[in-house]
């Protein structure tokens, strides 16, 4: 396939115009950057999508399914051990290119967005620098044939997104949560990069085909292996996968891991909707996607993941119903739609409809990003036109903002899962699948829909409606801001009929997914009375919804403190880890290792004050020092022969 | 032990003598004439051995003489310099002139 | 034990004595006068090795030139009365300890060595010293003569331009520049007379 020689362009592209915006932008292309980085993402999209119509429907099946190709097969590091080696490959793939085109579109709107969210800006330029970084990392993530380039490309993801969570690096909050972003996955990818160094071990190789193929075949080597070592009575590949997993959840911000995302808030809105709704925060769904196969093998890692993705869903959706923050309410409902997407992919089989899990999580993971990069872009309109992020100073601002109103209502009816919108298919799929494969699991995906369906009319009713209108500070937005909203509602109204079990499946063979009317049937009566309640408590002003809090009681404080997990972060790391091991290490540092180079040149210095004395110009003390020379010398070749 | 090895014993004392003297002294002019001493004692060699060792020719005496002739010649070149140093200076004192120090 | 051997015995003695008090006396100027006897004393040795003419030339040179020379110049660094500044005892210290090393050293060396002496008495007549001094060929020192000739030539012109006093005109401040320690001094005035 000729297009496969355009990926490298996908990848060359964003780089070239980091590099370029980052050396040049702050003094020579300040007004033009915006437009350059656009432009770019222009190109790539276009490329995204030709590559991506290529690929699902005009290119040639193999097996009647989807082939991989490779774009890019380079040899790189040779480890010179078991045949190990970091190639630089590119990838294509089903989840691959529907990646690419769901990085590049949002990347595009959030780009055109930013033209009017940015402007005036100081660093207008380094902006988009960063944002072309940005994309040229998740790209490569997507793209890697090879779990160590994966690596290096979720670590140039974590940077960028802390260099852009901090990017009002002039407030401390900012600086403190891009600390902790970057500190708290970066603390994941350790396990992560154990993983990956267990599995590449065992399995002598870190290509993900071939490592797929070796750990899937009951007889290979590495499978046998892995199944067969154990420490501490989990086999190693249960280790390897979980640890893998563990790198997952704090990109993903499954909890524990969570702590980070809602901080990451205090970055500009609009990388708020491109890294932490649509793009990174999917890594962990996407890496968990990728070896698949391998962890359908092994079912203890698989309960993991569902666990913790149902775990999380219900957890945030619970924390997001009670929090005042426009953007804190959305970060949370991302953590549990990518709750959904973890579990659904935890619950599925493989091969044809027993795959459903799979093809749903990642239906969702496209429809989510839509909707919820357009949540956010609405919500970047509502803060800067209240200059405040917070519920309290918002209300009734329907007819002062006509166009984010009806955008931020399609997205809500999205998310909720109301029919004909995409949210709704997707979602179906997801409690599909966990009807078939965990019971208990599609309970709590049943009332986690419910939540969401709650919290985020609470949030729209709590804008919009709720009281007479706010004072507006700034206009409506310009069109710049306008047409990307009106582009992913549109995209959100119609993607829900995309027949993506045709597209992307486990095992890249197509096949044909049903609807089941009377099994949607419980869900949609969760949502439409989630969607009542929050009319009711907050269409109108009044105290019915304190009331309620009050009635909750200890839960609702717990909830509305986010259950206190920061706390007990804090608390292990100032009082264990601060104290008892870095502080005794710093010390240790400090004396013994500084110390001792110091005192080595202080020693130095003291011999070398005592070796300069012997230079005091005074002719009588060399000729003593020459006498005693001598006398020595002669002892030594004379007299020692005589004694 | 002969004549030969008692003279040997007083000249080699002498110059040690002379050597602490020089390592010793303060004064310029206390050095030189530590100097003086050992030359002496070199003389007190030069001639012994001419006398028990080899009478048949005069070497160890004409040595004797020209480094009496030399250490006149040195020590007055020696003054002189003294006497430069003192007009600089006003001290004949060794340790201040150690100006050729770290 | 017979009278040579004493005579040889007191001059030793006195040698070493007079050096002694020589190296040690605080005072320089009766250093110098401890210098002049131990000069003498050598001057006896040589006369008591029979080597009249070397004796008579010690005297005139050493004795009667150089210990005057030293004489004079310490009257021109007007030290005659002071004392001499001290030095500290841990340079006595090290300097006793090298020194009393390697005579000890030297005085083993030549002590265990067996010297063949010779029996043929030595005639250094002056005669004999004369002509060899002034012969060419083996044995004879005319060139050394002659060259040593020169360096007194040399050194007498040298000492005259090294301590010649500079003229006034040149530097205003010769004579009292500041010294670079604290020794004990007097500041003098500029000596006129003696070398000017």
């Amino acid at each position: 396939m000729n297009y496969a020689q355009y990926i490298p362009l996908l990848l060359a592209l964003p780089l070239l115009s980091f590099a370029i915006l980052g050396i040049w932008g702050r003094k020579s292309l300040k007004k033009s950057s915006g437009i350059i980085g656009t432009m770019v993402l222009l190109i790539l999209t276009i490329i995204s999508i030709a590559v991506a119509t290529h690929y699902f429907f005009i290119g040639e099946k193999l097996n009647n399914g989807y082939q991989t190709i490779f774009a890019l097969n380079i040899p790189w590091l040779d480890f010179g051990y078991k045949n190990l080696s970091i190639d630089i490959g590119l990838l294509l793939d089903p989840i691959s290119v529907m990646m690419l085109v769901v990085i590049t579109v949002v990347s595009l709107m959030v780009h055109i967005f930013s033209l009017g969210y940015m402007k005036g800006e100081e660093r207008y330029p380094t902006y988009f620098a960063f944002l072309s970084l940005f994309t040229f990392s998740m790209l490569g993530l997507v793209l890697s044939a090879n779990i160590f380039q994966m690596y290096i490309f979720w670590e140039l993801v974590g940077v960028s997104s802390y260099l852009l969570i901090g990017f009002y690096f002039t407030q401390p909050k900012a600086v403190a949560a891009a600390k902790k972003a970057f500190i708290v996955t970066r603390f994941a990818d350790l396990g992560f990069l154990i993983g990956i160094l267990m599995l590449g071990i065992q399995a002598e190789t870190f290509d993900f085909l071939t490592l797929i193929e070796r750990l899937t075949n009951a007889e290979s080597t590495a499978y046998i292996n892995m199944q067969a070592t154990s420490f501490l009575g989990i086999s190693a590949l249960t280790w390897a996968l979980s640890l893998v997993f563990v790198g997952g959840a704090g990109k993903s911000a499954m909890f524990p891991l969570h702590i980070w995302l809602p901080d990451a808030m205090e970055g500009p809105t609009p990388v708020s909707a491109l890294i932490h709704a649509a793009t990174m925060v999917v890594a962990g769904v996407f890496l968990v996607a990728r070896l698949f196969p391998i962890f359908h093998f092994n079912h203890t890692a698989l309960n993991l993941v569902a666990w913790t993705g149902a775990l999380s869903a219900l957890f945030a959706a619970v924390i997001a119903c009670t929090q005042t923050d426009i953007k804190r309410v959305l970060a949370y409902s991302t953590m549990s739609q990518i709750g959904y997407m973890m579990f659904a992919l935890g619950v599925s089989g493989y091969g044809g409809e027993s795959g459903l899990g799979y093809t749903a999580s990642l239906f969702h993971l496209f429809t989510h990003a839509f909707f919820k990069s357009l949540l956010f872009l609405g919500a970047g309109i509502i803060i800067h036109a209240i200059h405040s992020n917070d519920l309290k100073d918002m209300g009734g601002l329907r007819h002062a903002l006509p166009v984010t109103h009806l955008t931020f209502l399609i997205a809500c009816l999205a998310i909720a899962g109301v029919p004909p919108l995409s949210g709704f298919f997707s979602k179906e799929e997801i409690l599909l699948a966990a009807w078939e494969g965990n019971r208990m699991i599609f309970t709590i995906g049943l009332l986690t829909a419910g939540l969401t369906a709650f919290y985020m009319f609470r949030l729209y009713f709590l804008i919009f409606w709720n009281r007479p209108a706010t004072k507006v500070i700034s206009k409506e937005a310009p069109a710049s801001m306008k047409i990307p909203l009106i582009i992913l509602a549109a995209i959100s109204l119609v993607a829900g009929f995309i027949p993506f079990s045709q597209l992307v499946t486990t095992d890249q063979q197509p096949f044909k997914s049903s609807f089941h009317v009377l099994f949607s049937i419980a869900p949609l009566l969760l949502v439409i009375a989630g969607i009542f309640t929050a009319m009711h408590l907050y269409k109108n002003q009044g105290e019915k919804a304190a009331h309620l809090a009050q009635w909750f009681g200890k839960f609702y404080q717990g909830a509305l403190h986010k259950f206190y997990i920061d706390e007990v972060y804090l608390f292990i790391t100032r009082n264990i880890i601060y104290k008892i091991i870095g502080s005794p290490a710093a010390r240790f540092d400090k004396q013994v290792v500084d110390g001792g180079v110091n005192g080595l040149g202080n020693g130095t210095r003291f011999i070398a004050e005592k070796i300069k004395a012997l230079q005091n110009g005074r002719v009588q003390s060399y000729l003593l020092v020459f006498l005693g020379g001598i006398l020595i010398l002669s002892f030594i070749f004379i007299g020692w022969n005589k004694i | 032990m002969n004549y030969l090895q008692e003279i040997l014993v007083i000249s080699t004392a002498l110059f040690f003598i002379g050597i602490y003297g020089l390592l010793t002294r303060r004064n310029i002019i206390a050095i030189l004439m530590s100097v003086e001493l050992m030359l002496n004692s070199v003389n007190i060699n030069f001639v012994a051995f001419n006398k028990y060792l080899y009478p048949n020719s005069l070497d160890g005496i004409f040595f004797a003489i020209f480094i009496i002739t030399i250490a006149a010649a040195e020590v007055a070149l020696a003054i002189a310099i003294v006497i430069n140093l003192y007009r600089n200076h006003d001290s004949v004192d060794i340790d201040s002139t150690t100006l050729l120090k770290y | 034990m017979d009278t040579s051997k004493i005579i040889f015995y007191l001059l030793g003695g006195f040698i070493l004595g007079m050096a002694l008090l020589a190296v040690t006396e605080k005072k320089i100027f009766r250093s110098a006068i401890w210098l002049l006897f131990a000069l003498i004393g050598i001057a006896g040795l040589y006369f008591w090795m029979a080597l009249e003419f070397i004796a008579a030339v010690q005297i005139i040179v050493y004795v009667g030139g150089i210990v005057v020379l030293i004489i004079f110049s310490v009257f021109l660094t007007h030290q005659a009365e002071d004392d001499m500044p001290k030095t500290g005892l841990s340079r006595k210290i090290a300097a006793g300890l090298a020194v009393i090393s390697g005579a000890a050293f030297t005085i083993q060396l030549f002590l265990n060595n067996d010297f063949n002496l010779s029996a043929i008495p030595f005639d250094s007549d002056v005669a004999r010293i004369g002509t060899a001094m002034l012969e060419t060929g083996t044995g004879g020192y005319l060139l050394p003569f002659e060259a040593v000739s020169m360096l007194l030539l040399a050194a007498m012109v040298g000492c005259i331009v090294i301590a010649i006093r500079p003229e006034k005109s040149e530097k205003n401040d010769s004579e009292n520049p500041p010294s670079f320690s604290n020794p004990p001094t007097r500041n003098p005035e500029p000596v006129e007379g003696i070398l000017n």
